[in-house]
């Protein structure tokens, strides 16, 4: 116990300030949702994360979202097990014909209004996979798409602020 | 060397003439042997490697039809160092060969993908449902066929998958998936159980299926390369690696040293990023999230330096056939070692805090166990067969540059816990630390990359390399134009995924996180 204290202790906080987007990360598409709602959204989100057919990279970024350098949740940003509790569905990966069905749903599932992110660039256009007889063109053919965030896999902190533009929400989480 | 040909020696005398020899190309001589055998006696063939102890790495098939011919179906089998192709020929009226069911457990998935993929039929496979391809597919559909276009719009029709059921009193059945309550890929887990205690686990998979293979032949041998690196994007230098040396034994490169030891550098840094991933994702899933976030951190800064040095924090796409597109310099060198002291030092205290806390251990310790002769009857690989006391590497037994010269050192355990795919992590986390040091310090000065040429019509090539889950196999053929005519990957997970269903049984369901963590298959390298 001593030893976990003081390794906490030695690591301090290594969470550091968002940098800003890079110039075309992130398309924004679709209709904008009003300012009022958005506005809440920027004091809590939560997201629930599906993976349509991705190779796992998007993943690993996603997943160091939530890492301390990063740490989302200092935005009100957390990702949720259940749809139904989710502001934001982010989805990855060329929708797989055998994901398609499991997408959708997991969309339905989710109360309105449903904000959509697509994460790299297989969710863009299909990317390296292409469209073929084991995917579908792109998530927005799948589910309305609210912001696409472009990279192969995009980093971390372009996740994070991805996620944040597609709130109308600024690197200083205002 | 005696014992490398073990495999081939037993062929021959059981086949005599019958077994013909074919040249392929290998990059090692150890895996340039092929033999054909008459397709009546593919499975007695297999029943000769089973009788020499050899396991089934991989089985698949080829349409041969820009050739003139049917489907070749492959089988390699392996044996300590030695590694042999088995091949036979069916027509394409009857696409029918004798299951190496009966002797290899391996052999169902690769048979049931083949038949649902390429339209092969293995006549006494115990099972005849389709993997991969959803029961909403056409039946008929076989995208692997030639004749078949990438591009078709395939219809979704009824159809109905049955799940193994276990029937009587207090039996009951929890369906999990495909979508997850993490980050992480999809794949649906159907449990039977009574009570807490799990009685049998059956996978289904193929949800990510974006049909990687078939996307292969639609592209150049240079553009592939990145494809290869998304197979499975946690293991891209190694995918991109096993692509580009199947590719390179097929066309005849060689390719300079350097280039080669590099690819060991980023093979080995791919390695222990993933490891001290799992380190902490595996104790978090025991509730010990301390580790998660503190490994997050470790884990983090490999992937900054990486981003630093060759930029790319995965780095994706840096090995290129004929050789890599990066170098490092004397400062590079100079980091990345500085690094690890730091990483190192940071890594023991982990290590030491994961070693001294028994509330841990005591989820970790005898749960998820694959007893040592099941692991070996199953053909698991990597990680998942070292926890298991299998003593399986292809750094050690392949021993392709630069593992000849900096000796990766065999780490096994034999408990086959969840403690112990944790200790074998933690161990080759080390050794990857000391192979980093010796390729820096050993590393040859010379060019990065030849030009890769085109490999003649009908060459084949093949590579063992081993990604940070274990054995990867990459077969390459050029059809008539020299053109890719057909790519086959097989990932760990392939072998592995059958392995988890074995190791939960009898374990409690909340424990399932827990093994299937320790496991960490990938679900893309599986269904590609």
């Amino acid at each position: 116990m001593l030893r976990i204290l003081h390794q906490i202790w030695r690591t301090g906080v290594v969470t550091e300030p968002l940098p800003p987007l890079e110039e075309g990360r992130v398309t924004l598409a679709g209709e904008r949702l009003e300012e009022e709602i958005l506005k809440r959204f920027r004091g809590s989100l939560t997201i629930r994360f599906v993976d349509a057919g991705s190779c796992n990279a998007c993943e690993l970024e996603i997943t160091a979202v939530n890492n301390p350098f990063y740490d989302c949740e200092r935005f009100g940003i957390h990702f949720t097990a259940s749809p139904r509790f989710a502001d934001m569905l982010l989805v990855t990966g060329p929708v797989a014909r055998n994901m398609e069905v499991a997408l959708r749903r997991t969309y339905d599932a989710m109360p309105g209004p449903k904000l959509v992110v697509a994460v790299g660039d297989c969710a863009y256009d299909c990317g390296v996979f292409g469209e073929s007889y084991a995917t579908v063109k792109s998530v927005s053919d799948v589910v309305p798409v609210s912001a696409f965030i472009h990279g192969c896999p995009p980093p971390p902190a372009a996740i994070l602020g991805g996620i944040m533009a597609a709130i109308g929400k600024d690197g200083a989480g205002r | 060397m005696k014992d490398q040909s073990i495999l081939k020696d037993a062929l021959v005398a059981a086949f005599g003439d019958a077994a013909a020899s074919v040249r392929v190309e290998g990059a090692r001589p150890s895996i340039a042997a092929m033999f054909c055998v008459p397709v009546a006696r593919f499975a007695e063939a297999g029943k000769v490697m089973k009788a020499c102890d050899a396991r089934l790495a991989a089985e698949w098939a080829v349409d041969e039809t820009v050739f003139g011919g049917g489907f070749g179906i492959m089988a390699l089998y392996g044996k300590g160092v030695e590694l042999l192709l088995i091949e036979c020929a069916v027509p394409h009226e009857a696409p029918v060969f004798p299951s190496l069911t009966g002797n290899y457990l391996a052999a169902w998935r690769f048979e049931r993908q083949m038949r649902s993929l390429m339209g092969v039929e293995s006549a006494g496979h115990p099972d005849a449902r389709p993997w991969i391809k959803h029961e909403d597919w056409p039946p008929e559909a076989y995208p692997l066929r030639k004749a078949f276009d990438a591009k078709t719009r395939l219809a979704r029709v009824q159809g109905e998958y049955k799940w193994v059921r276990a029937e009587g009193e207090g039996v009951y059945e929890i369906a999990v998936g495909p979508v997850h309550a993490g980050i992480i890929e999809p794949g649906h887990f159907r449990f039977q159980a009574v009570g807490e205690d799990i009685i049998n686990l059956e996978e289904r998979l193929g949800y990510v299926h974006k049909g990687i293979e078939k996307r292969f032949e639609s592209m150049t041998w240079a553009a592939a390369s990145r494809l290869a690196g998304r197979v499975s994007g946690d293991t891209t230098v190694a995918h991109a690696t096993g692509y580009c040396t199947a590719l390179e034994a097929a066309a005849g490169c060689e390719v300079p040293a350097r280039a080669a030891w590099l690819r060991a550098l980023l093979l080995e840094r791919e390695r222990i990023a993933n490891h001290v991933g799992d380190i902490g994702a595996i104790s978090n899933d025991a509730a010990f999230t301390f580790l998660l976030y503190q490994t997050a951190i470790l884990r983090e800064r490999l992937l900054r330096t990486n981003q630093a040095i060759f930029g790319h924090r995965l780095t994706m796409d840096i090995v290129m056939p004929g050789g890599v597109n990066a170098d490092i310099t004397l400062e590079a060198a100079r980091v990345i070692s500085g690094e690890l002291t730091e990483f190192s030092a940071e890594f023991e205290r982990l290590v030491a805090i994961y070693e001294e806390t028994p509330s841990l251990e005591d989820r970790t310790c005898n749960a998820g166990v694959l007893a040592p002769p099941l692991a070996k009857e199953m053909g698991v690989v990597g990680i998942v067969a070292r926890a298991s006391n299998q003593p399986l590497d292809a750094r050690v037994q392949q021993a392709y540059p630069p593992y000849d010269v900096i000796a990766p050192k065999l780490i096994r355990c034999g408990d086959g816990d969840v403690n112990a795919r944790i200790q074998v992590r933690i161990d080759e986390v080390r050794e990857s630390i000391r192979l980093i040091r010796a390729i820096i310090d050993g590393m040859p000065e010379g060019p990065l990359a030849v030009d890769c040429p085109a490999p003649r019509p009908g060459a084949t090539g093949i590579s063992v390399v081993e990604g940070w889950r274990g054995e990867i196999v990459w077969w390459v053929q050029a059809g008539p134009g020299s053109e890719i005519n057909r790519v086959m990957v097989r990932d760990p997970s392939s072998v592995n995924w059958l392995a988890l269903e074995q190791a939960i049984k009898g374990n409690i369901v909340p424990d399932f996180p827990l093994c299937n963590k320790s496991f960490n298959q990938s679900y893309s390298g599986n269904d590609l």
